[in-house]
C-alpha cells in the first residue's frame, strides 16, 4: 500500500437525511484524530457545507473555479483552523451547475489531494444526477446515510446499486466498493413503540454493514446555527455516537451507544406522556 | 416492552412492520428491474403492442425477465396473461 489519501463520497440519494451534517462532523472527526483531512462539497450549485463548517465568509474560490483551472487549487481550499489544524474544505459552485464537472477534472483534482491529505471527504448532493454520480466515482469507501424512514431506505438501497456498478473501482477494478451505513435521527423510543424502523429492520433490507447509529438530538439544528459539526460537542449523544463513527472508521471496534430507549423510573412512568 | 402489555400489541400490526414489509417488497423489485438490461422497457413495449394488435390484454398481464442461467447462457423469458375467450 503507498501513502495515497483516502477517498470517502457521504452519499444517500434523498435529501435532508444529513449529509452534509455528516460530512462536517467526520471531516472535523478525522481531522481532530489527527489525519489530514479535506472535505469536498459536491453540490454544485448549492452551496451549504461552508455554512455548517462555519467558513462562509472565507468562501473566494470554488472547486468548478479550481477544475476549470481559473484558480490554484490552493487557492480553493479552505483552512478551517477554528476546528482543528488539520481541516480543509471545498466549497460548491454557487453560480455554475453540475455540467461544468467533469471526470478528467474532478480526477486531475483528486490525483493531486490524494498527495497532500489522509482523508478526502466528498459531499455528495442529493438525487443520482451528474454531483452525485461525481462524488462517488473516485472514492474508495462510501457512507450511506440512511433515516429510519420509508423512501430515505429506498433511496440508500438505489444508491447501493449505483455504487456497486458506477465507481472506478467497480468499472476499472472490478471491485466492490466497500460501503457503510450510517443511521441518522434514531429515536430508540419510537423504535419500540414500533413506530419507526429499528436497526434490525433497516439491516434486513439494505444489509450492509453499520458504521454508526447517531439519535436524534435538537443540538444538531444547533450545531448547523452556529457553524460547529456536532462532533465537536463533547456533551451531546449525536457529537458522541459522531465520536463512536470516527473511532471505527480508523478501524477500532466498538460498540453502538445511545439505540435503546431510555428506562423511565417510577414517577417517569407515572407521569411521562406518551 | 414485554410481558402482559404485549398482549394488546401482538394482535395490531404496528406501523414500523407495515413500513418494513413495503420496503422488501419494493426493494425487491427495483432490485431485479435494475440488474436488468438497458434496452428492457423497450422490447417490452414493442411487444405488447404487437400482441395488441391480435388479442385484447393490458400492460400487466405481459412479464419478460432475462435470467442468467449458469456462466455462458441467459435466458429471456416471456409471459403473457391470456384472457380465455
Amino acid at each position: 500500500m503507498d501513502n495515497k489519501g483516502k477517498i470517502i463520497v457521504v452519499t444517500s440519494g434523498k435529501g435532508g437525511v444529513g449529509k452534509t451534517t455528516s460530512s462536517a462532523s467526520l471531516g472535523a472527526g478525522l481531522a481532530l484524530a489527527g489525519k489530514k483531512t479535506v472535505v469536498i462539497d459536491f453540490d454544485v450549485g448549492l452551496r451549504n457545507l461552508d455554512l455548517i463548517m462555519g467558513c462562509e465568509r472565507k468562501v473566494v474560490f470554488d472547486f468548478i473555479q479550481a477544475i476549470k483551472k481559473e484558480c490554484k487549487l490552493n487557492q480553493a481550499i479552505i483552512h478551517v483552523k477554528q476546528i482543528s489544524e488539520n481541516l480543509y474544505m471545498i466549497p460548491a459552485s454557487q453560480t455554475r451547475d453540475k455540467d461544468h464537472l467533469s471526470l478528467e477534472g474532478v480526477q486531475e483534482i483528486m490525483e493531486q489531494l490524494v498527495q497532500e491529505f489522509d482523508y478526502i471527504v466528498c459531499d455528495s448532493p442529493a438525487g443520482i444526477e451528474k454531483g452525485a454520480k461525481m462524488a462517488m466515482y473516485f472514492a474508495d469507501e462510501a457512507v450511506v446515510v440512511t433515516n429510519p424512514e420509508i423512501s430515505s431506505v429506498r433511496d440508500s438501497d438505489r444508491m447501493l446499486g449505483f455504487l456497486d456498478s458506477s465507481t472506478r473501482l467497480a468499472e476499472v477494478e472490478g471491485k466492490r466498493i466497500p460501503q457503510h451505513l450510517l443511521i441518522t435521527r434514531y429515536v430508540p423510543e419510537r423504535v419500540e413503540n414500533g413506530d419507526m424502523l429499528s436497526l434490525q429492520d433497516i439491516d434486513d433490507i439494505l444489509g450492509i454493514p453499520l458504521i454508526g447509529v447517531i439519535p436524534e438530538s435538537r443540538i444538531v439544528l444547533d450545531s448547523s446555527n452556529q457553524g460547529k459539526p456536532v462532533i465537536t460537542n463533547q456533551d451531546d449523544v449525536a457529537g458522541k455516537a459522531y465520536q463512536d463513527v470516527i473511532k471505527r472508521l480508523l478501524g477500532e471496534e466498538i460498540p453502538l451507544r445511545f439505540i435503546e430507549a431510555e428506562k423511565k423510573g417510577f414517577f417517569g412512568r407515572l407521569f411521562g406522556a406518551r | 416492552m414485554s410481558g402482559i402489555f404485549s398482549f394488546w400489541r401482538s394482535n395490531k400490526k404496528t406501523s414500523a412492520s407495515i413500513a418494513k414489509e413495503r420496503l422488501q417488497v419494493i426493494v425487491a423489485h427495483e432490485r431485479s428491474a435494475a440488474s436488468q438490461p438497458e434496452w428492457m422497457p423497450k422490447l417490452q413495449q414493442e411487444i405488447l403492442e404487437v400482441i395488441k394488435k391480435y388479442v385484447e390484454i393490458d400492460s400487466s398481464a405481459l412479464n419478460i425477465e432475462v435470467r442468467n442461467e449458469g456462466q455462458d447462457i441467459s435466458v429471456l423469458e416471456i409471459n403473457v396473461d391470456c384472457p380465455i375467450k
